[in-house]
């Protein structure tokens, strides 16, 4: 049996290492979450496809009907909004539910021991099965309208990943933030308030200026909504290149660094949280 | 040295304990950044908030070898705690390291991630994914394991609905089948009935004879003696004996002596308001004289001294005191067992608390008196006296417990009948001590 050498500041490759051996934890933890989100709710996993086609209805209503923002091409508004809609929930409540998810489970931090980035992972994972419930509303919008995907659905996967990856980045950040700072519980919401007008949720974001496109593209949400709205929509939306590249180098950065500082901060929870 | 599966050298661990003036807990950003604003601003001659470093454990050395049952004893707050969740990997050393060759399960906490809505079937997956079983070796035990608890009708119910007792048991369960190499467990029997108790010692016994290593910590000092041969005492952090059990839990009930029988009036280690404080205890007999020693079925006067910090008389009082020995408490005496209305005290005296027939055998005891004013705790010590008690006469036949009892049990007067025979009795002036 090999050695394991537990000392001040040493813990870096016995980690990667455990994550892989905890690797059931993941799953587990997830469907805790699952099971009591839904357990005794009426509707149980109904939700998951409820919440998506209410807030479309009332962006629909708001933004086309009343604002009359106008839509891209051929492309009816609400699939548009719908194709905008979709990452930008996986993301604003994986960020909410990640940011809160080591306090939440504090009596897991403090009495047992496993890589404590399983813990917001798993709460990212929860929303990514809403996520996949929610894409099978768009499939059915889809083909209600007859406005049926082309080749570039293909790039689809790319632009999840690229989601996931914002998601994880940035929930990795505030979740460590929050365990030292116990403000950013109101700091997160809103954030995820204020984002939902920046980020080209409701409306498309060749409404912003050619000049202004590159700067707007350092959310990196703007990216990840555009790719979707490009590869779902039958490229209507065009893709802004640079936008775009934009995008993955902001959002490997922040996934780095917020891994780094997780780990920085990991060695102080159980003895803050 | 070679057979080692733990090896601890010289470990420390140190926190912060942060003093400000509003004593905030959690730090807030905001804080963080007025603070830093200010030093900018100004230079304060001493920064506002003192940071005091405690040192929880320090310079902790000892090697455990495969297959060993440790135990780990000491008083409240000597680091016993500190030391599980370092091993455990819990929280990180601030000095020194550990050296583990061997998968490590840690007990801290009965029926950790379990949760209410889940369904006791659920809950066993949970907890055993937490404690770091896979999935397949949960199915492999999972009747074993709900054997073992007893709560196979619940299995599939709400665990809401479960009652304490159950859901001990199926955190146990659970807990005994792990297969690590090294299981540590933290007092975690202090739950659950007599009878629970004893089948988890037993399991853990198990444990230890297949070979693995066990690392227990308890206050239990029976329980101790009973399944570990080695004990390591810590105290104020450090490792004040590493030794055979016997020896260790000698040495321990030496230290809660001593801390006895330092002036009641100035120790510091109470807990409670403090309006009201004991300052001194005396132990009498019958004659009110002070002997030393007492003798099982002797009467024994307990007189708590007491002072108040002002002169009003104390309304609506509690006062009790708890007789404890070998990490339990044997019995409490209140006197909300016996005053029918509330009882009022004059600020400073005393009260005796008198005990007719001394239920206690031949041993050391150390007694904690507490006092309460109004529904507020006002002090409340452990071991604020030690009381020696030696061979008597509480059963009339000149013996006051079976050999190897000594100490370890309440006497209570009893008698035995067999049908159709006259009652067991021994004739009075009967000598069965030499039995």
């Amino acid at each position: 049996m090999d050695e394991l050498v537990i000392e001040a500041g040493r813990t870096e490759q016995q980690y990667w290492k455990d994550l892989w051996v905890f690797r059931e934890l993941f799953y587990f933890l997830a469907w805790r979450d699952l099971l009591v989100r839904y357990k005794q709710t009426v509707i149980g996993i109904a939700w998951a496809l409820v919440r998506p086609l209410l807030t479309m209805a009332v962006f629909t209503i708001v933004f086309s009907r009343i604002a009359k923002l106008p839509t891209i091409g051929t492309a009816p508004y609400c699939l548009l909004v719908f194709a905008g809609l979709l990452p930008w929930q996986f993301f604003s409540t994986s960020l909410a539910e990640a940011s809160n998810s080591l306090i939440s489970n504090s009596n897991l931090v403090s009495k047992v021991y496993f890589p404590r980035m399983i813990v917001p992972a798993a709460s990212i994972i929860t929303n990514f099965v809403d996520f996949v419930i929610s894409f099978s509303i768009l499939v059915v919008l889809a083909a209600w309208f007859r406005f049926l995907p082309d080749w570039r659905i293909v790039f689809l996967p790319f632009f999840v990943l690229l989601s996931l990856g914002t998601a994880v980045g940035i929930s990795l950040w505030l979740c460590a933030l929050n365990v030292e700072y116990r403000d950013f519980r109101y700091i997160v919401p809103f954030i995820v308030q204020f984002g939902m007008y920046v980020s080209p949720v409701g409306f498309s974001s060749s409404v912003v200026p050619e000049k202004w496109r590159l700067l707007y593209a350092m959310n990196p949400l703007v990216g990840v909504i555009d790719g979707f709205r490009w590869a779902l929509l039958r490229g209507q939306a065009g893709l802004y290149v640079p936008g775009l590249i934009a995008s993955i180098v902001i959002t490997t950065f922040i996934c780095l660094s917020g891994a780094w500082y997780f780990r920085k901060m990991e060695r102080t929870f159980a003895d803050v949280i | 040295m070679a057979g080692f599966v733990i090896k601890v050298e010289d470990l420390g661990k140190r926190y912060k304990l942060q003093r400000t003036q509003s004593a905030r807990q959690y730090v807030a950003l905001r804080d963080v950044i007025v603070e830093q604003a200010k030093r900018l601003i100004s230079r304060p001659a001493q920064s506002p908030s003192k940071i005091e470093l405690f040192w929880a454990i320090q310079h902790i050395s000892f090697s455990i070898e495969q297959g060993e049952s440790v135990a780990i004893i000491g008083r409240n707050g000597a680091g016993k705690s500190t030391l599980l969740k370092l091993l455990s990997r819990i929280t990180e050393p601030t000095a020194g390291r550990i050296r583990l060759k061997g998968r490590v399960a840690s007990l801290l906490e009965v029926g950790t991630g379990f949760h209410a809505e889940l369904t006791g079937r659920e809950n066993i997956y949970l907890n055993g994914a937490i404690l770091g079983m896979t999935k397949a070796e949960i199915n492999r035990k999972f009747d074993a394991i709900v054997d073992f608890s007893g709560v196979q009708k619940f299995v599939d119910t709400p665990m809401k609905h479960f009652s304490t007792g159950m859901q001990v048991r199926l955190a146990f369960a659970v807990a005994a089948h792990l297969e690590p190499d090294i299981l540590v467990v933290d007092e975690v029997l202090a739950v659950g009935d007599a009878a629970f108790q004893k089948k988890c010692l037993g399991k853990m016994q198990d444990i230890a004879t297949q070979g693995r290593t066990v690392i227990f910590v308890s206050h239990d000092l029976a329980a101790v003696e009973k399944l570990c041969r080695r004990a390591i005492l810590i105290e104020s952090g450090q490792c004040k004996m590493d030794g055979p059990t016997s020896a260790a839990i000698k040495e321990y009930q030496q230290s809660v002596v001593e801390t006895a029988s330092l002036d009641l009036a100035t120790r510091g280690d109470r807990r409670g308001d403090g309006h009201v404080r004991f300052v001194r205890i005396q132990l009498l007999d019958e004659n009110e004289n002070e002997p030393g020693v007492f003798l099982s079925g002797q009467q024994l006067r307990m007189r708590l001294h007491y002072k108040s910090t002002d002169s009003r008389p104390l309304v609506n009082c509690r006062v009790s005191i708890s007789i404890n020995g070998w990490g339990k408490t044997y019995f409490l005496a209140s006197t909300e067992l016996h005053m029918e209305n509330s009882l009022t005290l004059p600020s400073e005296g005393f009260i005796d608390c008198v005990v007719d027939e001394l239920p206690l055998s031949l041993g050391i005891y150390y007694l904690s008196p507490y006092i309460e004013v109004n529904g507020i705790t006002q002090d409340w010590l452990e071991s604020a006296s030690t009381l020696r008690v030696e061979d008597g006469n509480f059963y009339g036949t000149g013996k006051d417990y079976p050999k190897g009892w000594e100490g370890k049990t309440v006497l209570v007067k009893h008698r035995w009948e067999q049908a159709g025979k006259p009652q067991l009795l021994v004739p009075n002036g009967a000598d069965l001590s030499r039995q």
